[in-house]
């Protein structure tokens, strides 16, 4: 496999870490449930690209195999995130997570 | 068949007799319970007769093993009983005695919605007494002590719905219980000194040891406590009055024939020791003297006719107490035995006359029953004349040794024990007079349903009405043509002791006979004044409130003693229970409980606000809490 060593390593860094960022504040500002779980697939993914990247510099296939892996248990846990947003939705008519502050105290 | 086998089977009948009655005495018919009570204890009887005739083929190996029951580094305790003239001569007190009470229980109770339950209760304790008497070491000698007083406790509240009968069962269990203590830092202090629990050990041992060793004077002393609880001697002698709450024939057994003479049993079992300790000697001769006097005297004026009974048990206790501290152990137990007899006797008299009156104990309310309860009255009258001395019944013989004993170590000590005979003699015809002669001073009601007991209760009567007789013959002394027999039968337990107390110069045979005289005069004193007060004139009967002269008063009242108790023991321990309940319990112990809980409970009500149902909120803190470990990791 050709491996973009052209790139340098902290570029990935930067990039992972912006993306990171990004799906962090989304999950905290955002009250629209549907972008919340779009903000966590983001800060899985930019992890996922990390873990490739390092595998790609150290030659480790290890690294990738472990992505696929985390891509199955997040396609599992989106698909369970989209069932409940689903079955919020029909109780509540409103994906808005502030609507959901009945369980408290 | 084998003597080892026959020995071991003595104590199994009662303790099968238990476990059958006891297991299914809701569903066991009265009549095989009838047959099935009194059964076990007779066949013991039997097998006790054949050992008895035996018992010159163990004179080589009195201590027969079962198994090692406990084998712990130095110590081993083999379960064994032995058999000597001493263990046999209590086995047929035990079974005969306890055989004869079996059956009359058979009549007196049969009314009672107990039934098995009293007849397995008093296999068991038949079981535990003779464990008591068969055991060849302190140990088992132990298990029979604390067996015989669980059975004396489930006994005395027998009926248990009475408060006041279990208030009376706890006293006998807890006084006891003082006693245990004693008996077993006796053992303790045995096994120190000897390396060894078993009598022949031991015994072997103490031999060797030097008169007035302070060791064996300790052993004894606290071995004597153990007896003053079970005997019932001063100062813990104040059970056994109370005890009367349980059905007479347990009186009859337990609180007059074998339980309260296990004390007087242990003492002559460990011969040896007391006589190495004259100090001890002293203590016992003084308690058991005080006893006698003390509870005779309080027994003059009592109106319940088992607590006068009662009282005499505790008399006679003393007498056979004083008998051992100056060495007469062969006059002791002859007392014993004989006290065994005619005590059971009167027990079952006053049994069968409280049956007959229908549950009436109070001799006030009693009087004119000699022609209505002719076979009782006959059988008491017996056993009255045998308790307070008179010859030839048993009691005279008995007491008479004891006495003569007395005499030739000093002579003070006859006066006073003449002076306790007398009050025995008093207050036993007082007792007499009153329960039979005269007119009836009961209601109409009683009068009307008067009636003899039945013959399953009378034939008891009459059997042992022979022995109490007749029982003077085990031991006639040589003045009187006797062989001393019982002395002869008792002689080889008593003889490593017999050599080392001092033989006192014999007494002529005048002196003897001058001095039955004496005491045979002022008893038949007692018998006319007696007779003078409480039949003859018109007996002087107060109710209990009555005023009288302040020594009768304090006499009445049993010289404050159990008030004395209350106000000494009892109060400050009440009194302090009630401080640390009040003080160390509600102000520290459960102040600090409750503050731990009171906190907790604050700092989650305080806590819980942060749970605000905001979604966002929740997500914030999370990844601030990662965020926060994230920086952790890397700080440290």
């Amino acid at each position: 496999m050709d491996i973009p060593t052209n790139i340098p390593i902290q570029y990935y860094l930067v990039f992972c870490s912006v993306l990171f960022s990004i799906g962090v504040i989304g999950v905290l500002i955002k009250r629209n449930a549907l972008v919340i779980l779009m903000s966590i697939e983001l800060m899985i993914n930019s992890i996922n690209l990390l873990l490739a990247a390092f595998s790609a510099y150290n030659n480790d296939p290890a690294g990738q195999i472990f992505v696929f892996f985390i891509m199955v248990v997040a396609a599992a846990e989106v698909a369970i995130g989209l069932a409940i947003v689903v079955l919020i939705y029909r109780t509540t008519h409103s994906i808005d997570i502030n609507v959901l502050n009945k369980l408290k105290w | 068949m084998n003597l080892t086998f026959v020995v071991f089977l003595i104590p199994i009948f009662p303790l099968l007799g238990f476990l059958i009655l006891g297991m299914g005495f809701r569903s066991i018919p009265k009549k095989v319970t009838s047959i099935l009570g009194p059964g076990t204890v007779l066949l013991s009887f039997i097998f006790s007769l054949f050992t008895f005739f035996n018992v010159h083929n163990f004179a080589g190996s009195p201590t027969q093993t079962l198994f090692t029951w406990i084998h712990t580094g130095s110590l081993q305790i083999p379960f064994a009983f032995l058999i000597d003239p001493l263990s046999v001569l209590m086995l047929l007190i035990v079974t005969g005695v306890g055989f004869l009470i079996h059956v009359y229980s058979v009549g007196y109770m049969k009314e009672d919605p107990g039934y098995g339950r009293f007849f397995a209760y008093m296999n068991l304790f038949v079981f535990f007494m003779l464990l008591l008497v068969l055991g060849a070491n302190y140990p088992i000698m132990f298990i029979g002590w604390e067996g015989v007083g669980l059975c004396s406790y489930l006994l005395i509240g027998f009926w248990f719905k009475n408060h006041d009968y279990n208030n009376a069962a706890k006293k006998a269990f807890i006084m006891n219980r003082i006693g245990d203590l004693g008996f077993l830092l006796g053992m303790f202090l045995i096994f120190n000194t000897f390396s060894s629990l078993s009598f022949d050990q031991v015994f072997q041992q103490a031999k060797a040891m030097p008169m007035g060793d302070p060791t064996i004077i300790a052993i004894t002393l606290l071995l004597f406590i153990g007896a003053v609880g079970k005997s019932a001697q001063i100062p813990l002698y104040t059970w056994l009055p109370d005890a009367m709450a349980g059905p007479t024939p347990v009186s009859a057994l337990i609180h007059a024939a074998t339980m309260v003479t296990a004390g007087v049993y242990m003492i002559a079992r460990s011969n040896i020791l007391y006589v190495l300790a004259p100090t001890t000697m002293s203590v016992i001769g003084i308690t058991g003297l005080a006893t006698a006097l003390f509870a005779a005297s309080i027994a003059i004026f009592q109106n319940d006719i088992k607590k006068v009974l009662a009282y005499s048990t505790i008399s006679q206790l003393g007498y056979m107490f004083v008998g051992l501290s100056v060495g007469a152990f062969t006059g002791a137990m002859f007392h014993l035995t004989t006290h065994a007899f005619f005590k059971a006797l009167l027990f079952l008299g006053a049994g069968s006359v409280i049956h007959a009156l229908g549950g009436e104990q109070d001799i006030r309310n009693m009087g004119g029953l000699r022609s209505k309860l002719p076979k009782t009255y006959w059988t008491f009258l017996i056993a009255t004349i045998a308790i307070a001395g008179i010859p030839p019944l048993s009691g005279f013989f008995s007491k008479d040794e004891i006495l003569l004993h007395l005499f030739e170590h000093s002579s003070l000590l006859w006066i006073i024990a003449v002076v306790g005979s007398l009050m025995t003699a008093f207050y036993m015809f007082r007792l007499l007079y009153l329960t039979f002669f005269r007119s009836f001073r009961g209601t109409d009601e009683q009068m009307h349903h008067l009636h003899e007991s039945p013959r399953v209760m009378t034939t008891p009567l009459i059997i042992l009405a022979i022995l109490a007789a007749f029982g003077g013959l085990l031991n006639l002394p040589e003045i009187f043509n006797g062989g001393n027999s019982l002395s002869g039968f008792l002689a080889p337990v008593f003889a490593d002791s017999a050599v080392l107390v001092t033989p006192e110069t014999p007494m002529s045979l005048s002196t003897e006979l001058l001095l039955m005289g004496i005491t045979l005069i002022v008893v038949l004193g007692m018998v006319f004044l007696a007779y003078f007060r409480f039949v003859k004139n018109e007996p002087e009967l107060l109710p209990d409130g009555a005023k009288r002269p302040s020594l009768v008063q304090l006499m009445i009242n049993k010289y404050y003693i159990d008030e004395l108790y209350d106000y000494i023991i009892s109060k400050p321990i009440l009194w302090l229970s009630k401080v640390f309940h009040e003080v160390v319990e509600i102000r520290f112990i459960d102040r600090l409980v409750n503050g731990v809980g009171n906190m907790v409970v604050w700092t989650g009500n305080t806590v819980r606000f942060i749970q605000t149902g905001n979604v966002g909120f929740y997500m914030f803190i999370m990844i601030l809490g990662i965020i926060l470990i994230l920086f952790l990791n890397i700080l440290i």
